[in-house]
């Protein structure tokens, strides 16, 4: 089984209104999947419900093959393998670069461990290891509050690195970022994905076009196609709806 | 932690000159003065407890007096008991009662005062569960913590034969034997505080300076963040409200010996949005900074109101919006700032002079 994460006929309703309907897809493991689609299709939804913020009336979403992750209480992702990193950056700003690390990278986050505990070597070198490769490692003593937006967004990635995770679940990770800032995290993504599942929303088609393994197309919180940039792109149905629309310069 | 670790940090170091003031104090001051003094410490340990949960963690309690109250009560209520000396207590006869209510019989007992830690624990722990699992949060959590001190209020005026209504608990005559009214209790009184005062210090001291006040500050700045890091925020967050509710009710049984009365009006919502100011004077999330606002509004406010009783009101308010306004990070906000300055400019100076002997 080479399926990371199944989702079966997830139907979200919020007062009558279907932000999700009846949405099934398949997320095989190492993938780079983006979800694209005009504002309200249900992308961000869909990362809700699969990580548990909101509560879907029907369906099943299903990892790792057995593991059934529908009510599973948000702060336990972490432990089965999966993350999540919101639309605006989410740092710890009053904390530095490393503490910021500091309480991503602990595996024991009960109150007598983070009084008693202190970091492992081993733990440290990786802390070392991932703020190399995000290009903060002469930033480790700097607050989170001092760094660019950019660098915001690389170190929340950091965060979710030291983890060890089998999926991270990204939203517009490269919104309000520049095109060399954009190329940065583009590349970073390819090496995170070497060892995890990497699953984003965004509507950078330029981004989309270059690091996409697999799109999926939703619409009105259906899926509208699914399959590589090129069927997409070819998808009369999806050129109508989506990169038709002001997407012209970017299709 | 070490003593040399200890003295690293800037904060810690003022801590131990006022408390080597507060020490000496008694040399300078008279007896009257020192119990006062006493009280403001007794504020100040409250003092940390608020920041703790304030200024750490984020979150607004507007009710604190009520764990203040509750350690007071109950500190009251064992002075009462060995005031009556096994006869009831005066004013439940006042109002008509021939027994002693249950309510009252452990605290004819010394081990009694364990309650001064308990009840606010407790008390903590239920409504801290309630809420916060239920992430209530920001001002929802500030306007329900106001509710629970109104609600106490009234409850303690209403039961007047169980807790003295409006007037209190007063006319304690001895503590442990000795006599309130003597000066030498007084002064044992003081150093008492002041030994409590350390040890709360040292307590919140040893939480913020391990992992576990990065994750309060995590919890301050992004609770969903801290969430999807794997923690689970609401057992993070009825800790530091127990551990601040029961500083809190000890700060009330340190008050209550030294003033000699302790009523409703002590744990009302006016009094415990006061003690809120006092930290956001001081400097909050630095814990001295608790410290030196609590002892220094109350310095000042016996000193203003001694003088002109009607301006203290408009004093307060006028120092809040000062502060709010021009130094967010209160006084040791500000000290920061210049000091770094200075601190920048000495070491400017300093590599000035070493850099010909690296050449």
């Amino acid at each position: 089984m080479n399926t990371i994460l199944e989702i079966k006929d997830l139907t979200v309703s919020f007062d009558g209104f279907r932000a999700l309907n009846g949405v099934t897809t398949k997320i095989e493991k190492g993938e780079i999947r983006f979800f694209i689609g005009s504002n309200g299709a249900g992308k961000t939804t869909l990362l809700d419900a699969i990580c548990g913020r909101i509560h879907p009336q029907q369906g099943t979403i299903v990892f790792n093959g057995d593991k059934n992750i529908m009510r599973y209480p948000e702060h336990k992702l972490v432990n089965i393998g999966i993350g999540r990193k919101f639309q605006v950056p989410s740092v710890f700003t009053s904390l530095s670069v490393h503490e910021n690390m500091e309480v991503s990278a602990v595996k024991k986050r009960g109150i007598c461990s983070s009084l008693l505990q202190k970091l492992t070597r081993q733990q440290e070198q990786k802390i070392d290891e991932i703020l190399t490769l995000v290009d903060l490692k002469n930033y480790r003593n700097k607050m989170a509050s001092e760094l660019s937006h950019g660098q915001k967004q690389w170190l929340e990635i950091a965060m979710l690195l030291v983890q060890d995770l089998k999926l991270i679940m990204l939203d517009e990770p490269v919104a309000g970022m520049g095109r060399k800032e954009t190329t940065k995290t583009g590349e970073l993504l390819k090496k995170i994905a070497q060892h995890c599942t990497v699953i984003i929303v965004e509507h950078d088609m330029e981004f989309v076009r270059e690091y996409a393994t697999k799109v999926t197309v939703m619409h009105e919180g259906r899926i509208l196609d699914e399959g590589s940039i090129d069927q997409i792109q070819n998808n009369p149905k999806v050129i109508d709806v989506y990169l038709g629309r002001g997407g012209e310069n970017c299709a | 932690m070490t003593t040399k670790t200890f003295f690293k940090t800037p904060a810690n170091r003022i801590f131990f000159v006022i408390i080597l003031l507060l020490l000496l104090a008694p040399l300078f001051l008279s007896v009257f003065r020192i119990n006062l003094l006493g009280k403001f410490i007794a504020y100040a340990i409250l003092a940390l407890g608020i920041d703790l949960i304030w200024g750490y963690t984020g979150i607004l309690s507007l009710g604190h007096g009520v764990f203040f109250g509750l350690g007071a009560y109950a500190m009251g209520m064992y002075l009462k008991m060995e005031a009556a000396h096994g006869r009831l207590p005066d004013f439940m006869s006042w109002s008509g009662l021939e027994k002693l209510p249950a309510l009252w019989a452990p605290f004819s007992s010394p081990l009694s005062l364990a309650l001064i830690i308990i009840i606010p624990a407790i008390l903590a722990a239920i409504i801290g569960f309630l809420t916060f699992k239920n992430r209530i949060r920001g001002v929802y959590f500030s306007i329900l913590s106001q509710a629970l001190s109104l609600i106490f209020v009234i409850l303690f005026i209403g039961q007047q034969a169980y807790t003295g209504g409006t007037n209190g608990l007063t006319g304690f005559r001895t503590m442990f034997g000795l006599p309130l009214a003597a000066d030498n209790t007084k002064y044992l009184l003081y150093y008492a505080a002041i030994f409590f005062l350390v040890i709360v210090y040292l307590y919140c001291r040893f939480l913020v300076s391990h992992r576990l006040g990065k994750i309060l500050m995590a919890i301050r700045d992004g609770e969903n963040r801290v969430r999807f890091s794997g923690y689970n925020p609401a057992a993070y967050k009825i800790f530091v409200y127990v551990s601040s509710a029961v500083i809190a009710g000890i700060a009330g049984a340190i008050f209550v010996p030294q003033v000699g009365i302790i009523s409703p009006a002590e744990m009302g919502i006016v009094p415990s949005i006061e003690m809120v100011i006092w930290v956001a004077i001081g400097g909050r999330g630095t814990l001295i900074g608790a410290v030196i606002g609590a002892i220094l509004v109350n310095g000042l406010k016996s000193g203003i109101s001694e003088s002109f009783p009607e301006v203290w009101s408009y004093f307060l308010g006028l120092a809040f919006i000062i502060v709010v306004i021009f130094m967010p990070e209160g006084l040791i906000g500000l000290v920061k700032k210049y000091s770094t300055r200075i601190a920048w400019r000495v070491k400017k100076e300093k590599t000035a002079e070493k850099s010909p002997s690296i050449n």
